[in-house]
């Protein structure tokens, strides 16, 4: 008990050094805050010297990670918006039309007249002249359904048809509705996330939550409506005629034509004839799935007046490539296999399985595939939170020396101990969440000021044991050791059942409810840790040196 | 010299007037029941849905210019306030605003807060809008009930603990002090009519943790201190338990009220009904540590000898010839 070994000594403190030395960049956060900014910039190619300069502030083989400071502290806009998920059926069974009507054309012998009639939204009725060909029109359009390459969606098809009288119904099936609204809300985040980064902000916060809903963070944004406007815009996507490929970005790309980066090969530029065949406001699918060799590729399909479009200029230019450009950047220059009629192809390239499904995301991604209904929104300007920033340090200094003080009067020398503990402690706290990369929320340092409070607790428990112990009389040594092992079970009880509560807390939570529990779980680990291990130690290191007969605690 | 709240050693009855303090706490409970059903919580947007705009401007806040500017709008419920705290300058004065969710309306619009903004600034032509927060409806339904099966979920799970730590006439005196301690928080708050939004329902789980923080170190005590003294009356066992805890009690909880008060004082307003719901959950969790959950202790009984199986059940005269 009162032996702790040396390697077990240089464990403990190695650990709160680290623990010190990750919270460290929070004391200099500005200037951490711009050598990281600086650092990133010359990553990217912007090595100016006013970067070199801002790097400087910081020396390098110091830990850097900082706390992210949450939106009411740092301000901000929050969103959560909601994917209209069923606007995309409408869509889907709008762009089946001519694709059935194309393959009902041959059958019309057996099938009569075939007419589109009014359908409520994401059906499509179809009326043909002879209810007696209806099992072959039934087939005939089933084969256009197209397998679901999902999980649970494994072995259906997209699309269930069915015949009723002389009415031929197509729906989407319920697998596909599923799949379809996962792929939906995916595209939407994928959008919001493009829009986003290309205003290039701070730490964006972009997520999905439960199945059709995008939470979207933006700290340093003006205001939430800013943020709708930036979410608002529709990316660009066109297919171009490629003129030309190069490495030289600033040669005459000639009249009609412009020059554009690629997305994926560095330094190379293709020359493009600037008017567009196709724009994506006319794709109305892309999926992941292989070529006839088992290699990925993506899959697409335009709409009727798309694919018109699409179909004459490929006929027209087999073996010449076109460019797929999304905002100004050539995603893929493929070269055009074949006539490519019924609006929907496939881009071919070396793609891995990812990168298929990457390219897919991005192709839908041109605009957002769906409404979004906005449940939630919430503006704090910077004001508020720099106001808070202030009254939340003043407020912890505070506590702190109050608790200190506190601590000396009530147990003098070994309130000093606990004292320095606490310190290691909220050190700790920021180091570990420096490292985890958490979000430090006004709640959350209201967390951390409660821990002020309550880790001493753990040191109190043991101080007050040690007291009783000594009344006994059995020497200050024995009085210390059976001070710690008989808290220990008052210790470990009592902090488990506050880190239950913190950690339902944080799965049940959200946003700043979220930030304090994970301040307050991670308190209650590190002053568990101190109060048993570093205020021990302290201990022990002070009464080998000086041996005292009696102690007051 | 040595700064002691608490004399070394206390030997105070705290049961001979338990009748007292259970009668205390009942009536409490009494009211703040009554005061619930009568006056409700206010809840904030969170929990209700609608907008509320924090407003700041150098110009006095003239709540009463400020509603005939908003009534002309036709918003149904709008509630307005003034926000005083002490590191306010005179040229700051700021204003809660609040709207209620406005009639079936999933979505928040953008237009509602645009017409409110507008007929501010016509009032105060420098007002600025600090900050402007919208939940609608079906977010705020969905918050409510997440908050609520958070704050049954954390005390099942504490329930369970106790009882697998402990004995279940522990768990049940645990849980019945945080019930107590729940109920007044929720009192108060609907008495005095403070915002109670998300951030007050972390409020309510930290006192749960704190509560029980307290309550587990006095059955830590009792427990050791039933295997220790294996004949004496249980109400004797637990108040000597609780004697001996009691300096630690009142230690960490002034430790805790120090950084807490701090917080009140000096965190701003932003944070301040938060941290209100601690101190007072700090205040009435460490009492009912102290007389409820022992309390309900002796009324259950506990099996004293640890070592042979139960014979007469939960009575505290069960193993007087062990």
């Amino acid at each position: 008990m009162f032996q702790i070994n040396l390697w077990r000594r240089v464990l403990i403190w190695l650990l709160c050094l680290t623990g010190v030395a990750l919270a460290l960049p929070n004391a200099f956060y500005t200037r951490v805050e711009q050598h990281n900014d600086a650092i990133v910039a010359i990553e990217q190619g912007a090595d100016t010297p006013e970067n070199q300069r801002l790097a400087e502030l910081w020396p390098n083989w110091l830990p850097s990670d900082l706390v992210n400071l949450g939106l009411d502290l740092r301000g901000g806009a929050h969103l959560l918006a909601e994917v209209q998920v069923r606007d995309v059926y409408e869509s889907r069974m709008e762009a089946m039309w001519p694709e059935i009507r194309d393959t009902l054309r041959p059958l019309r012998d057996t099938v009569g007249t075939i007419r589109l009639q009014k359908s409520p939204p994401g059906t499509l009725h179809v009326r043909i002249g002879d209810a007696e060909g209806m099992n072959r029109a039934v087939a005939a359009v089933k084969d256009l359904a197209r397998p679901i390459q999902t999980l649970t969606g494994a072995g259906s098809t997209d699309i269930t048809v069915r015949g009723q009288g002389d009415m031929l119904i197509v729906t989407l099936s319920d697998a596909e509705k599923q799949a379809s609204d996962d792929r939906t809300v995916r595209q939407a985040l994928e959008i919001v996330r493009r829009r986003i980064d290309e205003v290039g902000t701070r730490e964006p916060t972009i997520q999905r939550q439960g199945s059709d809903r995008i939470l979207i963070q933006v700290p340093g944004i003006g205001s939430a409506a800013e943020l709708k406007e930036i979410i608002g815009t529709t990316a660009q996507l066109t297919f171009n005629p490629v003129v030309g490929r190069g490495t030289d970005a600033n040669s005459n790309p000639g009249l009609g034509n412009k020059i554009l980066p690629s997305i994926d090969e560095n330094g190379v530029y293709y020359t493009i004839e600037s008017a567009p065949v196709v724009t994506g406001e006319e794709l109305v699918d892309a999926q992941p799935s292989f070529d006839q060799n088992g290699r990925p590729a993506v899959s697409f399909r335009f709409n009727t007046s798309g694919a018109r479009k699409f179909g004459n200029y490929t006929a027209e230019n087999i073996g010449s490539p076109f460019a797929i450009v999304l905002d100004d950047e050539v995603i893929s220059a493929p070269v055009i296999q074949s006539h490519i009629p019924g609006g929907s192809g496939i881009i071919t390239g070396n793609f891995t399985v990812e990168e298929s499904t990457n390219l897919a995301v991005l192709l839908r991604a041109g605009a957002l595939p769906a409404g979004l209904d906005f449940l939630e929104e919430r503006t704090i300007g910077p004001e508020l939170g720099q106001d808070s920033i202030d009254a939340g340090k003043i407020a912890t200094l505070v506590a702190f020396v109050a608790v200190l003080v506190f601590m000396v009067l009530s147990y003098g020398l070994f309130g000093v101990f606990a004292n320095v503990a606490l310190i290691l402690n909220v050190a700790m706290i920021f180091g570990l969440l420096s490292l985890i990369g958490a979000t430090l929320t006004l709640p959350g340092i209201a967390g951390i000021v409660l821990t002020v409070g309550m880790a001493v607790d753990a040191n109190v428990l043991v101080f007050e044991r040690i007291r009783e112990e000594l009344k006994s009389a059995r020497g200050p040594v024995r009085a210390i050791e059976l001070g710690y092992e008989r808290a220990l079970s008052a210790i470990l009880d009592a902090n488990i059942t506050t880190f239950i509560t913190a950690v339902i807390l944080f799965t049940m939570g959200s946003g700043p409810v979220r930030g304090f529990a994970v301040t307050l779980g991670l308190g209650i680990l590190t002053s568990v840790f101190t109060a048993i291990f570093v205020t021990r130690l302290m201990i022990v290191m002070w009464f080998e040196r000086r041996r005292p007969k009696t102690i007051e605690v | 010299m040595r700064l002691k709240l608490i004399p070394q050693e206390t030997s105070i009855d705290f049961f001979k007037l338990w009748k007292v303090w259970v009668g205390i706490s009942g009536v409490l409970l009494l009211l703040a029941l009554v005061s619930f059903m009568a006056r409700g919580l206010n809840y904030g947007i969170d929990f209700r849905g609608g907008t509320t705009i924090r407003t700041e401007s150098a110009q006095p806040v003239d709540v009463a210019a400020y509603r005939a500017a908003l009534d002309t709008l036709d918003l149904g419920d709008v509630s307005i306030s003034e926000v005083f705290d002490p590191s306010f300058g005179p040229d700051k004065n700021v204003a809660m605003v609040r709207i209620q969710a406005q009639d079936e309306q999933e979505a928040v619009t953008p237009e509602l807060i645009a017409a409110v903004e507008g007929a501010l600034l016509q009032v105060a032509p420098d007002i600025k809008f600090i900050s402007v927060e919208s939940v609608g409806p079906k977010v705020s339904g969905e918050l409510i009930k997440t908050a609520i099966l958070a704050v049954v979920l954390a005390m099942g799970a504490v329930l369970i603990y106790v009882w697998l730590r402990f004995e279940w006439q522990f768990a049940v005196g645990a849980v019945l002090a945080l019930v107590h301690d729940v109920v007044l928080t929720i009192g108060i708050f609907s008495e005095i009519q403070i915002r109670f939004d998300l951030a007050i329902i972390a409020a309510l789980l930290t006192i749960v943790g704190y509560s029980l923080n307290d309550t587990v170190v006095v059955f830590d005590r009792v427990r050791e201190n039933l295997r220790k003294y294996k004949k004496k009356p249980l109400s004797e066992v637990l108040n000597q338990s609780i004697n001996e805890t009691l300096s630690r009690t009142v230690m960490t909880s002034v430790t805790t009220l120090l950084a807490l008060f701090s917080l009140y004082f000096l965190g701003g307003d932003v944070i301040r009904g938060f941290v209100f719901a601690m101190i007072w959950g700090v205040i009435v969790g460490t009492y009912s540590s102290v007389f409820i959950a022992s309390t309900v202790v002796l009324w259950l009984g506990v099996k004293r000898d640890w070592s042979k199986p139960d014979k007469t059940g939960g009575n505290q005269f069960a193993n007087v010839d062990a």
